[in-house]
């Protein structure tokens, strides 16, 4: 029974194979596009991880100094000669031709075994990895990125993490600048009870715990989950053209349905069996779907990898590994947006009444009925998302309120589309204008579910642009402000730049030291810079609150100023203070916007800086000339100072840089946006091919009463693009509604700054020109097939009557 | 083989209470046929998907072979209609994907006891041979109700019930379908109960019972 029952449901699909690959296709398409969004967030996740547990999979405490900075060699034979149980440790960052590279010293012989990489321990005990120059053992993707003469000869070990290097504790220090210095201590198991206080043996170092992947991923963590929001979105509209294809089937076949019921199949066994059908879809297309994805992800990694690390200083390789989680949770997804896209229709089948006549286009009819309830849904769902607005907070109550707010507009869209097409009608006064619009109304439910895809498309498409150019507006301003100095050159030492910058004093006319440390600023890493008190930062920071006098009391050491996102993280402000090291209630005399920066950063006299850090050294400094001269200047520093030309870079190539960094940032939204909309595209598509072949007996009339096939055709493809056109005006609103989430909710919540929002008219010109070429040309297929349809078939119509 | 007695059912519609059925009884033996006449709305539709186990009924049994339909669930009411009860539709409800001889083979694959060489003789009675790769859109009216016919009759049902089945066509094809019809079921040794409206195919039928606002005339 249930094998005959399952071939004549199977029989449609091969009597319609069209639409099977249009579920195929959605449904896949759909977990591609999430997958592989999901693949990337995986990736960047499992990297973080490896880079925190780069010292074994336990993450151990350590020993340092509260402020970050070195300490001597010798502590470490005091610590053991105590019966401290300790490891030293060497770490910090070399800027390689191929990245950064984060180089971990370690100490072979006191290191536990297991704390190293598997494979890795037995090569850390290799002559040639010990003493100078030695070897820096690294993952092979690593080492395909970096190199450059300057480091020592590779070992490639799998299962190092991205961007890390071990080396043996004097290799590492040569490489770092640290001669003689170690970065910390690391705690081994099976401590004596018995050894002396910490205080004792060493004054000046504290207890320190493990970092966590959670460190990086609460900083990364706003990008993943922009990201994640737009998968969702992506594979909602994917959902879209599931969700229409399944009705469509499921419509078609009620009439099967209900033979079938009379010829005794039970109820029961026939929704198992279309949920059979439907898992066995499901599976396939997630499969493919997810197969698809990888290649998403691949494509999209590289600019991700380089985003995060340009952004936040995050490892992540720019390949992809294939995980069986991945491969699970995609066929999982698949599964179940296709049992959310043919919930409803299930359910009209559990409800089938087996005696009442088939209705042709009944699918239609009832969702003309839904209206009303559509309506009255969309209404509740903007009016939760108003509330979530005014009552919530957070990244993930601004994406509760992004979701309804998108939905309801969705939601809403048939009804405005209703009443457009009503007027347009009302206004008509020739009959075949008459019959056009009321023929389009007739159409509308078969065609709003694509639509509705299409306005997700579009308003998203708006909303991302419109951040992003309100984003680039401010921030080439605020580069202007904040790279102010013409030219920027770094010494190799301190006796090096202090030459420097005696040889530089009567070229140029301000020399301005650039000084900073690394600090734990609240909480998380930030970044502490000294400045000198010079007319350049008077005039140009981009200070967006500050008390008066806010740069004599910089100078003078009272103040320091904040970047915004630390000021919106701590809620300080002007006039309040902040904990730093070595200066727990600094008065916060001013904060400043620094797009770009997920770190908090704190601005301080030089003076002050250098009484409270005194081991950061000058090597960095902003000279300020003028324009013309930069050259000259550059080529001096060169020829006749002999300073490398590594070492010096043009304002201009730093700018050019920040912006490239930035548009980095938003190449995989903008990605994911074009894909999105040609998701859209697709769904219209095959909404116009599965619609054509119902259309017969609306149009069979027409064409009798003596409108030609070209005529009717030439109606298809206008009546695709007036709807599509309406629904590019509705997208606008709710586009520019979705950037001032972004701006001014999802950007304060997610990176700390907040942004005016601007209008780009010419950006919705053309993006409603590619709606409206998506659209027609989506209708040209099916305007064709009617344009060569036999009148035969037409006839058909006719005979078919009774 | 067939018993239904004192059956009555109500349609409720808009608030208004129809009785369609006002306790009619009737007795079908095995090989019997028998027509249902009366006019549009006398219940005789209603009273044809109640012994089919489409519906049930409000009160009153209806018994096929050792089967009290009345007192099966869905279930029990689907099995029926695929073990002993065929049904031939007015709108034929053939199935537009399969191929008339995947039609025609269906009800008996969905009860399990596939004939194959009976399907093909069937096939062949019903004049459908050199149709059997089509499909039913590919078919006129009178061919489209031939291949409901056959798929009725190659499951070999006990009873077969009949819903205006020349209905939709035209008074010749009607009359060479009710031909074949009654040919084919005399062969399978089915009860036949038909609905029509005409009183000259009602005529030939063995027996006819005449339906009047849900009862039966005497």
């Amino acid at each position: 029974m249930r094998r005959a029952a399952l071939v004549a449901l199977l029989s449609h699909w091969r009597r319609r194979p069209f639409q099977l690959l249009t579920l195929l296709l959605g449904l896949a398409t759909a977990t591609a596009l999430w997958s592989g969004v999901q693949a990337i967030n995986a990736e960047a996740r499992a990297s973080y991880d490896r880079a925190a547990g780069a010292l074994g999979a336990t993450p151990r405490p350590s020993l340092a100094r509260a402020d970050g900075t070195p300490m001597d060699e010798a502590l470490f034979a005091a610590l053991r000669r105590a019966g401290w149980l300790v490891t030293p440790l060497v770490e910090g960052r070399v800027e390689t031709a191929g990245g950064s590279l984060r180089i971990l010293g370690v100490d072979p012989f006191t290191l536990p075994g297991g704390d190293l990489p598997e494979g890795a321990a037995g090569d850390a005990l290799d002559p040639a990895f010990l003493g100078l120059p030695g070897r820096l053992i690294v993952s092979p993707e690593t080492a395909a990125r970096i190199g450059g003469p300057e480091l020592p000869p590779l070992i490639e070990v799998e299962g190092v993490a991205p961007g890390i290097a071990y080396a043996d504790i004097p290799a590492a220090q040569a490489l770092l600048g640290l001669d003689g210095q170690l970065s910390r201590f690391v705690l081994l198991d099976g401590q004596p009870g018995n050894r002396p206080p910490l205080d004792e043996v060493a004054p000046g170092l504290s207890l320190q715990q493990p970092q966590t992947g959670a460190d990086m991923a609460r900083l990364t963590d706003s990008f993943h989950l922009n990201l994640t929001a737009f998968g969702l979105l992506s594979f909602a509209v994917g959902l879209f053209i599931v969700r229409g294809t399944i009705g469509l089937a499921f419509e078609q076949r009620r009439p099967m349905f209900r033979t079938l019921r009379a010829l005794g199949l039970p109820a029961a066994t026939l929704l198992w069996l279309l949920l059979a059908e439907l898992l066995v879809f499901a599976l396939i297309a997630g499969a493919a779907g997810i197969a698809l994805g990888y290649l998403v992800a691949s494509a999209l990694i590289p600019d991700v990898a380089a985003t995060l690390r340009g952004l936040y200083g995050a490892s992540v390789e720019g390949t992809l590994s294939i995980r069986p989680v991945w491969w699970l949770t995609g066929l999982g997804i698949a599964v179940l947006g296709t049992a959310l896209a043919a919930l409803s229709s299930l359910w009209q089948v559990a409800r089938l009444p087996l005696l009442a006549p088939a209705q042709p286009r009944a699918w239609a009819r009832a969702s003309e009925a839904g209206l009303v309830w559509q309506g009255l849904a969309a209404l509740g769902l903007a009016a939760l998302s108003g509330l979530t607005i005014w009552l919530g907070s957070g990244l993930i109550a601004a994406f509760v309120m992004l979701g309804a707010l998108l939905i309801a507009a969705a939601l809403a869209l048939p009804l405005v589309l209703y009443g457009a097409l009503w007027i347009g009608a009302r206004l008509a006064k020739r009959p075949l204008a008459q019959w056009f619009w009321a023929d389009t109304r007739q159409q509308l439910p078969g065609l709003s579910l694509a639509l509705m895809a299409l306005l997700l498309a579009l308003a998203a498409n708006i909303g991302v642009g419109t951040m992003v150019s309100s984003f680039r507006l401010p921030f080439t301003g605020w580069l202007d402000q904040r790279l102010a100095s013409e030219l920027y050159v770094t010494a190799d030492n301190p006796e090096q730049a202090e030459r420097l910058t005696g040889w530089l004093a009567p070229r140029v006319q301000a020399i301005l030291p650039i000084m900073n440390t690394d600090a734990r600023i609240a909480g998380l890493p930030g970044e502490i810079y000294g400045v000198a008190d010079d007319p350049t930062y008077r005039d140009n920071w981009p200070l967006i609150d500050r008390l008066p006098d806010v740069w004599d009391r910089v100078a003078a050491g009272d103040g320091v100023l904040i970047n915004e996102q630390l000021a919106r993280r701590t809620d300080t402000w002007s006039g309040g203070t902040i904990a730093l090291p070595g200066w727990p209630g600094a008065p916060v005399v001013g904060v400043y916007s620094d797009y770009g920066n997920p770190l908090g950063q704190v601005l301080m006299g030089l003076d002050a800086l250098r009484d409270r850090f005194p081991e950061v050294e000058a090597l960095r400094f902003g000279l300020r000339l003028p324009r013309g001269e930069v050259a000259g200047l550059t080529r001096a520093l060169t020829q006749d100072f002999g300073l490398s030309a590594e070492n010096i870079v043009d304002q201009a190539a730093l700018k050019a840089f920040s912006i490239q960094v930035f548009e980095r940032t938003f190449t995989v939204s903008r990605a994911l946006n074009v894909l999105t909309l040609a998701v859209a595209g697709f769904a219209i598509l095959t909404s116009l091919l599965t619609l054509s072949a119902m259309r017969l007996p609306q149009l069979a009339p027409v064409w009798a009463l003596g409108v030609t096939r070209r005529g009717l055709a030439r109606l298809e493809l206008v009546r695709a693009l007036v709807l599509a056109g309406l629904t590019m005006l509705c997208a606008l609103p709710v586009g520019l509604l979705l950037a001032w989430v972004l701006l001014a909710v999802i950007n304060v919540a997610a990176f700390g700054w907040k942004l005016p929002l601007f209008l780009f008219p010419s950006d919705w010109v053309v993006l409603g020109a590619l709606s409206l070429a998506a659209a027609g040309l989506a209708a040209l297929w099916p305007a064709l097939s009617i344009a060569r349809i036999p009148p035969a078939r037409l006839l058909q119509v006719f005979a078919h009557e009774r | 083989m067939l018993e239904v007695r004192d059956l009555k059912k109500t349609f409720r519609s808009s608030g208004e209470v129809q009785q369609v059925l006002r306790g009619v009884s009737l007795s079908l033996e095995r090989g019997a046929t028998m027509a249902l006449t009366g006019e549009s709305g006398s219940g005789k539709s209603t009273l044809l998907h109640l012994v089919a186990g489409l519906d049930r009924p409000d009160s009153g049994t209806i018994v096929i072979g050792d089967t009290d339909v009345t007192a099966e669930d869905d279930r029990g009411r689907a099995a029926l209609r695929r073990g002993k009860v065929g049904v031939v539709f007015q709108q034929f409800n053939l199935i537009p994907s399969l191929t008339v001889a995947a039609n025609i083979a269906f009800q008996a694959r969905l009860a399990g006891r596939e004939d194959a060489p009976w399907s093909a003789r069937l096939t062949d009675r019903l004049g459908l041979a050199e149709h059997a790769r089509k499909y039913p859109e590919q078919l006129s009216g009178g061919q489209q109700q031939r291949v409901a016919i056959g798929r009725t009759l190659a499951a070999k049902p006990a009873l077969v019930l009949a819903d205006e089945p020349t209905g939709n066509l035209d008074e010749e094809t009607g009359e060479r379908v009710l031909d074949l019809m009654l040919d084919l079921v005399a062969e399978t040794g089915a009860a036949l109960l038909m609905v029509t409206h005409s009183s000259r195919l009602a005529q030939r039928m063995e027996r006819q019972l005449h339906l009047e606002r849900g009862a039966i005339r005497a």
